[in-house]
C-alpha cells in the first residue's frame, strides 16, 4: 500500500519540487509534543487526526511542510503539527503563506483557517489567493459560529441565528464558501465533513495533488456554541436525502437507492432555465442525470451545484471535489519571470546597476 | 572663480540674503571670453543658479526638469532638486491647483538644498506665473509663454488684465516668448496636428534653457529617441523642438547673455558620480543589501504615493533574483513579506503613512516572531490621506509607538536623496543581525529630490551575510539535543533564524506570547514580563554609531591647545533628523558666516538613539530641534533626556528654507 502511494506522489506535479522523505513516515511523525487544547468533543480533533494520518501518504520531507494559520480555534492547528508552522494574525494567513509559497517553491504550504478568519476579517486575502492560484492548500474549517470569542454569529451563520451578539436573530445573509471560491476564480474547490475521515482524506489527497490554490471547506462541529450544526449531513437516515456526494465522471445521484442501485434522486439541467434541478430518477430518465465533471474549464456548472444546498436546512449539500481545473500557478510564473529576466539581461551585476548610464568622473 | 570655490562652499546657500537674486548675483562679467557655442553673445560666469520650471500638470514640467537635471549632472555641477506636483493626475487645465513645478539648484561648489528662491522662473501659463510669483525675488528672470496669456487662461486664475502688461512684473527681468507658436512653427513640416505639435513646447523651453546655461544636449536627444523609440516621428519632432529652443536662444536678441556655471570639481571627492533620486537610491540600497546578504530580495507592496517608485524600480530587476509582489492591500503586502522572511528571504515592504497604519498589526507580529523585515515609509503630509505628493516627517511617533503592546522597532532615517542608499543597507543590517522589523523613514522630499552620488565601490559595501540555524541549540535535562527557536544569542539577543527545509529544526512560532527558549505558548505572568523586557532590551542594545557633532569653535579650541574654558565652543546645538539635513546645514553655514557660534548634529538612528546622545545634549545650553511635524523628535528627547528641547516646526508640505532656519538659529543663539 505504502509503495503504491509513494509511486503516486512522485508523479504529483504540484509537489515535484518538494524533497521527499528519506524513510517511511507514520502519523506519529507529524504529531508535535504540544498538548492539544481544543474543547473535548470538538470537530477539530477529527480533522487534525485525518491530516496527521494523511501526511505520511505524501511522503514529503516534513521539514519542507509548513502550516500557516490565522486566528480562531482552528488556527491553533500548526502547534500540533510537527512541521514548520506559523500561527499568525486574524485573517492574514493566505497573505503570509503567499509570500512563503511564492519565494520557496520547495515547500508544501498549507493554510488552516476558519469561517470568521477566512471569510470575514480575511475575506480579501482569501479571494486574491484564489484568483492568483498560488500553490497553497487552504483548509477552511466552517463551524458557522465564532468559537474563540465565545459564540457570536459568523459570515456563514444562517439568517436569524440567535447568538450573544444577535439576541433577536442575525440579519446577515450568509456566504456559501464554495460559491464564493468558485466566483473568485478558484481552480480547486472541495467540501467535506469532519466526521467522515475517509471522505476527508480523499479530498485532502486530491487537494495535495492540485497545482495551485486548493480550497477545502470542512464542515466542522463546534459542540460548545453550535452543536449539531451539520447533524443533518451526519445522521445516516437524514444524510441520504441531504448529502449529494460528487465524484468526477459519475452521474450525480443521491437518496435512497433506486432499482439500478444508485440514488433515487438525481441532478439534471433544466432546459428552460439552464439551471440545475433535482428530480426523482426514473428508469428512462436516468440518462438525463448530469455526469459530474470537476475538470470542466467553465465554472458554471460547479457554481450551480454549489447553489443546490439550502442555506438553512443544508438539504442537498454537495460534498466532494466541485472544481479541479489546471491553471498557471502563480509561484511558477513568478519564477519563470526571474529566469526570463536572467536570460534576457544576464544575471544582475550590481556594479553596472549602480553606475547606470550617465556618469562623470572627478579626478583628484 | 575656481580659486574661490572653497570659501563659497562655506557660504553656500547664503549668498542670497538681503540681495536681489538675479542671475547676475555672484557673477563676473566675462564678455571677452566667449563660451564654446554661444556665438558672439556675452557669456557670464555664475557660481550657482536656481531654476524653476512651472506649468500645467499636462505640460511635462517634471520631465523637463528631469532632463535639465541630467544634463547638469553630466556637466559636473553639484545639484539638488525639488519636484512639486499636485496629487491629481490631470487637474483641470490652466487652474492653480493644476500647476506642477520642478526646481533645480546647481552650482560650481558644494550645495545642500534645492534653493530657497528661484533666480529664473519658466512659466508656461498664467496659472504657473500666479502660483509661483510670490517665491520669485525681485530682479529674477522670468520666461513666460506669451501664447497662453489670452483672455480665458488669464480669467481662470483671476487675471483681468495681463500681468505682462500692467506692471505686475516691473521688478523682474521678463522674457516674453511665444513658446507655443514657435514650437508649432518649428514642427510644421512634421505633419503633426496642432495639438500634437504643441505638446513639444516643453522641449522648446528645455532647449532654450539648455542654451542659456551651456548644458550638454546629446543626452537629451538620445533620451528622446529612446523614449519614443516606437514613434520615431514624435521622437524627431521633440528633438526638433528642443533644437529650435536652443537656436532661438542663440539668435534672438532678447536673450543677449548666456551663463556658465563651472563644474563643481572641488566640491566632490575623487570618484565616479551619477545623479540619483532618493527612491532610486533606496531601491538600489535594497538590491545591494540582498546581494551583500546573499539572500533573495522579496518585496511585498501595495501602490501608494510617494513610495510606488520603489515597487516599480525593484520590479525591473528580476535578474537579480528580486521578487516583487503587488498585493491586494497594504496588509497583504507586509504579510507576504513576512512570509518570505520566514522562508529566509531579505523581506521588504514599502509604503507611506496611511499604509503603515494598516500594516501595524503585522509589524507587531513581526516583533513577536522576531524575523527580519524592512518597512520603508516614504512619509507624506497627514493625517489620513493628507497631502499625498507633499513632504512631512510626522510618522516618527507612529513608527516608534504605533502598535498595540510593547512593540519596539528600530528606526533608521536617511538625510539626503543619495543617503537613502546607505540607510537602506543599514536598515537591512539591523533587521538581519537582530532578527527584527526595522523602519526606514524617508519622505516625499528625499524620494523625489535628486543630487549627485558618488558610486560606491562594491568592496566598500558592508558584509550582511547571516548564518541560518542548522543544528540543535539546547540540551534538555535528560540529555536530548533539541532546537529552541527562542534561544537567544548572548550578545545581540537575536533568536536563531531556522528556515523551513532545515531538517530537525521544525518549530512553530506565532503571535501568542511564547515561553522563553522553547517558543511554546505561555501565559505565565513572569515569563511575559521577561519576554517584553527582553524584546525591548534587544532593540535598546542594537549597535549604532555615536552621534557626531559638528562644532568648529570647539574644534578650534582643542586644536589651538586651549581648554574649553579658554575658548568657548557653541552653547547652542541644532539637532535634526531625516531630510531636514540639507536646509539645516545650509542655515548653519549662514549663521557661522555671520559670526554665530552653533553646533550641529543629525540623527540617523531614532531607535535606539546613539549611546552618546544624552551626553551631547547635556553639553549645550540650548538645543534647537527643527522638524516637519509638531515636535515629535523633541517629544522623544524631552521624555528620555529631560532636555528642554526647543522645537521649531513647519507642516506646510514643503521643506524648510535655509534663510528661515538661519533666523531661528540666530534667535536661539542670542536668546
Amino acid at each position: 500500500m505504502t509503495e503504491t502511494i509513494a509511486e503516486g506522489t512522485s508523479t504529483i506535479e504540484a509537489l515535484s519540487l518538494v524533497p521527499k522523505a528519506e524513510g517511511k513516515q507514520s502519523m506519529k511523525d507529524f504529531k508535535s509534543d504540544q498538548e492539544v487544547r481544543w474543547c473535548p468533543g470538538c470537530g477539530d480533533y477529527a480533522v487534525l487526526a485525518a491530516v496527521q494520518g494523511f501526511m505520511p501518504e505524501l511522503g514529503l520531507a516534513k521539514e519542507n511542510i509548513v502550516f500557516v494559520s490565522g486566528i480562531g480555534c482552528s488556527s491553533r492547528f500548526p502547534y500540533y503539527m510537527n512541521t514548520y508552522g506559523m500561527h499568525s494574525i486574524h485573517g492574514r494567513a493566505p497573505a503570509i503563506a503567499t509570500g512563503l509559497a511564492s519565494s520557496r517553491r520547495d515547500l508544501s504550504v498549507w493554510v488552516v483557517t476558519g469561517d470568521g478568519d477566512a471569510l470575514s476579517i480575511g475575506g480579501n486575502h482569501l479571494i486574491h489567493a484564489l484568483r492568483r492560484n498560488v500553490n497553497l492548500k487552504i483548509l477552511l474549517f466552517n463551524n458557522r459560529i465564532y468559537g474563540l470569542t465565545k459564540g457570536q454569529y459568523s459570515p456563514t451563520s444562517e439568517v436569524g441565528k440567535i447568538t450573544k451578539s444577535t439576541p433577536m436573530g442575525s440579519l446577515d445573509a450568509p456566504f456559501n464558501p464554495v460559491s464564493l471560491a468558485i466566483g473568485a476564480e478558484a481552480s480547486f474547490v472541495a467540501r467535506t465533513v469532519d466526521s467522515d475521515r475517509k471522505h476527508l482524506t480523499s479530498v485532502l489527497r486530491a487537494a495535495a495533488a492540485h497545482p495551485g490554490t486548493a480550497l477545502v471547506e470542512i464542515y466542522q462541529n463546534c459542540n460548545i456554541f453550535n452543536d449539531g450544526a451539520f447533524e443533518v449531513l451526519k445522521d445516516k437516515q437524514q444524510a441520504e436525502e441531504a448529502v449529494i456526494r460528487l465524484e468526477h465522471g459519475q452521474p450525480i445521484r443521491f437518496g435512497a437507492p433506486a432499482e439500478d442501485g444508485l440514488g433515487s434522486k438525481g441532478v439534471v439541467r433544466d432546459p428552460a432555465t439552464g439551471d440545475l434541478k433535482i428530480i426523482d430518477v426514473t428508469a428512462e430518465g436516468a440518462d438525463a442525470v448530469l455526469v459530474h465533471d470537476a475538470r470542466n474549464p467553465s465554472p458554471t456548472t460547479a457554481f450551480a451545484l454549489s447553489r443546490l444546498a439550502d442555506p438553512d436546512t443544508l438539504h442537498h449539500t454537495p460534498i466532494g471535489v466541485l472544481r479541479n481545473v489546471d491553471r498557471p500557478v502563480y509561484d511558477a510564473l513568478m519564477s519563470d519571470q526571474l529566469e526570463a529576466a536572467i536570460e534576457q539581461k544576464g544575471k544582475g551585476d550590481l556594479a553596472s546597476l549602480l553606475a547606470g548610464n550617465d556618469t562623470w568622473t572627478v579626478v583628484g | 572663480m575656481t580659486s574661490q570655490v572653497s570659501s563659497q562652499a562655506e557660504q553656500a546657500d547664503g549668498a542670497l540674503t538681503g540681495e536681489p537674486a538675479a542671475p547676475g548675483t555672484g557673477a563676473e562679467g566675462n564678455g571677452g571670453k566667449n563660451g564654446g557655442n554661444s556665438g558672439a553673445k556675452e557669456v557670464r560666469r555664475l557660481d550657482r543658479v536656481i531654476i524653476r520650471f512651472a506649468g500645467d500638470s499636462g505640460d511635462g514640467m517634471q520631465l523637463t526638469g528631469d532632463r535639465f537635471t541630467s544634463e547638469t549632472a553630466t556637466f559636473g555641477n553639484d545639484l539638488s532638486t525639488l519636484p512639486n506636483f499636485p496629487a491629481e493626475i490631470r487637474a483641470p487645465a490652466g487652474t492653480l491647483p493644476g500647476v506642477s513645478s520642478f526646481q533645480l539648484h546647481f552650482a560650481d561648489h558644494d550645495i545642500l538644498t534645492p534653493g530657497d528662491a528661484p533666480n529664473v522662473l519658466v512659466a508656461m501659463n498664467p496659472a504657473a506665473l500666479k502660483a509661483n510669483l510670490a517665491d520669485v525675488p525681485r530682479g529674477a528672470e522670468i520666461i513666460v509663454n506669451t501664447d497662453e496669456f489670452t483672455k480665458r487662461p488669464m480669467a481662470k486664475v483671476g487675471y483681468e488684465v495681463s500681468p505682462l502688461e500692467d506692471g505686475t512684473l516691473q521688478a523682474y527681468n521678463v522674457h516674453p516668448v511665444p513658446l507655443t507658436t514657435l514650437t508649432i512653427e518649428a514642427l510644421k513640416d512634421f505633419g503633426l496636428s496642432r495639438k500634437e505639435a504643441e505638446r513639444s513646447k516643453n522641449m522648446f523651453a528645455l532647449g532654450l534653457l539648455s542654451w542659456m546655461y551651456h548644458r550638454p544636449t546629446e543626452g537629451t536627444e538620445a533620451f528622446l529617441r529612446q523614449k519614443f523609440a516606437k514613434k520615431p516621428d514624435i521622437a524627431e519632432a521633440n528633438v526638433a523642438a528642443f533644437r529650435a529652443g536652443w537656436n532661438f536662444g542663440e539668435t534672438t536678441e532678447d536673450f543677449a547673455v548666456s551663463y556658465e556655471v563651472a563644474p563643481a570639481t572641488q566640491a566632490f571627492p575623487t570618484g565616479t558620480y551619477r545623479n540619483i533620486s532618493g527612491n532610486l537610491a533606496l531601491s538600489y540600497g535594497l538590491i545591494a543589501a540582498g546581494q551583500q546578504a546573499d539572500l533573495p530580495l522579496y518585496l511585498g507592496s501595495y501602490p501608494i504615493t510617494p513610495a510606488s517608485d520603489i515597487l516599480h524600480e525593484l520590479s525591473k530587476h528580476k535578474n537579480f533574483g528580486v521578487r516583487t509582489f503587488q498585493a491586494e492591500d497594504e496588509i497583504a503586502g507586509i504579510g507576504a513579506a513576512l512570509g518570505a522572511a520566514f522562508g529566509g528571504a531579505l523581506a521588504v515592504t514599502t509604503t507611506s503613512g496611511p499604509g503603515v497604519a494598516l500594516k501595524s498589526e503585522t509589524i507587531g507580529l513581526a516583533v513577536s516572531l522576531e524575523l527580519p523585515l524592512v518597512i520603508v515609509d516614504i512619509q507624506r503630509g497627514g493625517p489620513s490621506t493628507g497631502l499625498p505628493t507633499k513632504t512631512e516627517q510626522a510618522d516618527l511617533l507612529q513608527a516608534m509607538y504605533g502598535r498595540n503592546g510593547e512593540a519596539p522597532v528600530p528606526i533608521v532615517a536617511p538625510r539626503t536623496p543619495a543617503d537613502c542608499f546607505d540607510a537602506a543597507l543599514d536598515a537591512a543590517r539591523i533587521a538581519l543581525m537582530y532578527r527584527t522589523p526595522v523602519f526606514l523613514l524617508s519622505d516625499g522630499y528625499l524620494a523625489n529630490g535628486s543630487e549627485p552620488w558618488r558610486i560606491p565601490e562594491l568592496d566598500q559595501l558592508p558584509d550582511l551575510r547571516v548564518q541560518f540555524a542548522n543544528d540543535t541549540n539546547h540540551t534538555l535535562a535528560d540529555g536530548t539535543e533539541v532546537f529552541w527557536p527562542y534561544q537567544r544569542d548572548e550578545q545581540t539577543l537575536a533568536r536563531p533564524w531556522a528556515v523551513p527545509g532545515t531538517p530537525g529544526l521544525e518549530h512553530r512560532i506565532g503571535g501568542i506570547e511564547k515561553q522563553d527558549g522553547t517558543g511554546n505558548i505561555s501565559y505565565d505572568p513572569a515569563n511575559h514580563d521577561f519576554m517584553v523586557r527582553t524584546r525591548q532590551a534587544k532593540i535598546d542594545g542594537i549597535e549604532v554609531p555615536d552621534l557626531e557633532v559638528d562644532d568648529p569653535t570647539a574644534e578650534a579650541a582643542v586644536r589651538d591647545g586651549q581648554g574649553a574654558a579658554a575658548v568657548q565652543g557653541a552653547d547652542t546645538l541644532v539637532l535634526g533628523w531625516g531630510s531636514t539635513y540639507g536646509p539645516i546645514t545650509a542655515a548653519v553655514r549662514r549663521v557661522r558666516r555671520d559670526g554665530g557660534r552653533i553646533a550641529q548634529a543629525h540623527l540617523r538612528h531614532l531607535n535606539p538613539f546613539p549611546r552618546n546622545l544624552g551626553a551631547v545634549l547635556a553639553r549645550y545650553d540650548k538645543v534647537v530641534v527643527p522638524e516637519m511635524n509638531l515636535g515629535q523628535l523633541a517629544t522623544l528627547l524631552r521624555a528620555k533626556y529631560l532636555v528642554d528641547a526647543r522645537s521649531y516646526t513647519q507642516v506646510s508640505g514643503m521643506p524648510f528654507k535655509a534663510e528661515q532656519l538661519a533666523e531661528v538659529f540666530k534667535e536661539a543663539i542670542n536668546d
